[in-house]
């Protein structure tokens, strides 16, 4: 099973809530944080034992002694990554999204394959959590591929919990796609409230089972639970905005270790998504 | 004419906010909503919208069931497992990168344009602002950040407009380095949380990387105050200008509810803060006004 934890907006509460429903659930727990432009899941989570792997996607290595200048390569590259430039071919492999077309269209082998360094992927361990995250290589603009990396250590041997992106383009995409529920982060405020329909969007267009949570759900106004009953969609968590809160989550304390008297709050919020996919299931 | 963007790794920590501010505080400029994901600045300057256009980047593939002999080239071919076992291609898995459509042996796949979204320009009570509607689930968002910019580029120099001012998206990836590229400055704003120190040093490593001079300044700084004066020291050993910090202000929620810039809604202490951020960036940027 998994839940995958997204939002339109960025900082109203991902992180918070992945890592504390990750804490709080008995059992073994895979934790993937997919948000591999800004990881933070490690910061609350303090895996030990890391272990790191460098992921790179393939990229045309160019053999100017074989190449007969057909500028076929050039022509079948959408991205500008091959192009021929009189009598040389010139490679830019920042722009390449590894889709290997120069290379099988070359009919004098003469394009071959080189890495890109995307960033690295990280496993550790923190208690019952089995953790991953990706972190993007400073300067490197494609996030996608990193994240379907992570996202093959997935398993159905135990619960799988998602860390997405904010957003709703191709980064985020790639980390919600197959959940079996996701859970919407907001906060009750017009920035809020006009990125959570975004969300709900996209949710709905990748037909993925969704509820709300509303982070720091007295701040604002109640537009966004008029807009939620409007829309149908169930509240399945609500958290105030408490000084205690903030504070330890300033210094990457887990609420649930700050407020053990949340943990129920996350069991609680658990058993309800869990429930809720049976119901589709069904 | 001169340009800044402003950024801030983590997302939430007030970006809009205090753009929005500074539009209100500027004179002379064109402001650009580079958060063409969630693009939110439009909630506050509440732009009426002058010229759209559609966005087109790229291409997306599809087969034609009348012409395709489930060959299995394509399948074989796509290394983002775009095509299904019963050859329809899924608009959103696919890249767009043309593999299919070169190697098909009768010829059976389109490669038509790929629409987004659409981009603005607006008036707004602030002056021109240019903006964008990505669609849910596209791609190309680093494209059309660039297109935005370079509009923005057209329209000041026509108008002699000498500020350009850039509301840029979360995160270090290919819409953020789309908005950094050749500014003349960022301003990261960030909060005193360690969430905050991390996506902090990592959004200026991108800046230093693409060589944009940069700013920092801290919002919420008093919810906790030693991490505040980590981040000065980090600017201070970084050749970062450390441009103010922002107290915790309830102002802030309760104008954006307004649909106000914090600087028209009230004269208290954050918005304080803003101003004298603004005096000070803007003394680096924009020099000569």
């Amino acid at each position: 099973m998994v839940i995958a934890v997204a939002s339109g907006k960025g900082g109203t509460g991902k992180t918070t809530i992945a890592t504390n429903l990750a804490a709080s659930v008995d059992g073994n727990v895979r934790y993937l944080d997919c948000d591999v432009e800004e990881p933070n899941a490690h910061i609350f989570l303090k895996p030990t034992d890391l272990e790191s792997e460098t992921v790179t996607l393939p990229i045309p290595e160019v053999d100017q002694s074989k190449c007969n200048l057909c500028g076929v390569c050039d022509e079948l590259c959408q991205f500008s990554a091959i192009t021929l430039m009189g009598d040389y071919v010139m490679t830019f492999p920042e722009m390449c999204h590894g889709c290997k077309g120069c290379m099988m269209a070359c009919p004098t082998g003469a394009i071959s394959e080189a890495r890109r360094e995307l960033g690295v992927m990280e496993k550790g361990q923190s208690g019952h959590i089995e953790f991953y995250h990706g972190s993007l290589r400073v300067g490197e603009a494609m996030s996608p591929p990193l994240i379907e990396h992570v996202k093959e250590q997935i398993g159905a041997d135990m619960l799988n919990i998602i860390d997405a992106p904010p957003g709703t383009s191709c980064p985020v995409i790639a980390a919600i796609k197959a959940a079996d529920f996701l859970l919407l982060v907001t906060e009750p405020t017009p920035f809020g409230l006009n990125d959570l329909k975004l969300a709900v969007e996209t949710a709905r267009l990748m037909r993925i089972p969704f509820g709300i949570v509303i982070n720091r759900s007295d701040v604002g106004d109640g537009r966004t639970a008029e807009y939620a009953e409007a829309e149908n969609i169930p509240i399945l968590m609500e958290i105030p905005d408490k000084r205690k809160i903030a504070e330890a989550y300033s210094n990457g304390i887990l609420m649930v270790e700050a407020l053990p008297e949340m943990k129920e709050k996350f069991q609680a919020l658990y058993q309800n998504v869990l429930s809720r996919i049976t119901e589709t299931n069904n | 004419m001169k340009e800044l963007t402003i950024i801030s790794g983590k997302g939430g920590t007030g970006k809009t906010s205090l753009t929005a501010s500074f539009a209100a505080l500027a004179e002379n400029k064109i402001m650009v909503d580079a958060d063409v994901d969630a693009a939110d600045m439009d909630l506050i300057l509440i732009p009426s919208v002058q010229h759209e256009e559609e966005f087109k980047g790229g291409h997306y593939a599809v087969i034609r069931k009348d012409l395709c002999t489930e060959c299995g080239e394509c399948r074989e071919r796509c290394q983002f497992d775009a095509i299904s076992e019963d050859y329809v291609i899924d608009k959103i898995d696919c890249e767009g990168c043309g593999v299919c459509v070169h190697f098909c042996p009768v010829d059976a796949i389109e490669f038509p344009q790929r629409a987004c979204g659409k981009w603005y320009i607006s008036d707004t009570r602030h002056g021109p602002m240019i903006h964008a509607k990505l669609g849910i689930a596209e791609e190309n968002s680093g494209l059309l950040v660039s297109l935005l910019r370079q509009k923005a580029r057209e329209m000041a120099e026509q108008d002699a407009l000498d500020k350009i001012i850039v509301d840029g998206p979360p995160g270090i990836g290919c819409p953020v380095i789309a908005s950094v590229a050749n500014s003349n400055g960022v301003l990261i704003i960030t909060e005193p949380t360690l969430s905050g120190t991390h996506d902090m040093e990592r959004v200026h490593q991108l800046a230093e990387f693409l060589n944009v001079p940069t700013m920092l300044c801290i919002n919420k700084y008093d919810l906790n105050p030693g991490i505040s004066e980590n981040m000065q020291q980090y600017a201070k050993s970084h050749n970062i200008r450390f441009v103010g910090a922002i107290p915790y202000d309830r102002d802030m929620t309760k104008a954006m509810v307004e649909q106000k810039a914090l600087v028209e809604y009230s004269d208290g202490t954050a918005a304080q803060a803003v101003k004298s951020i603004w005096e000070k960036v803007s003394s680096v940027v924009f020099p000569n006004n």
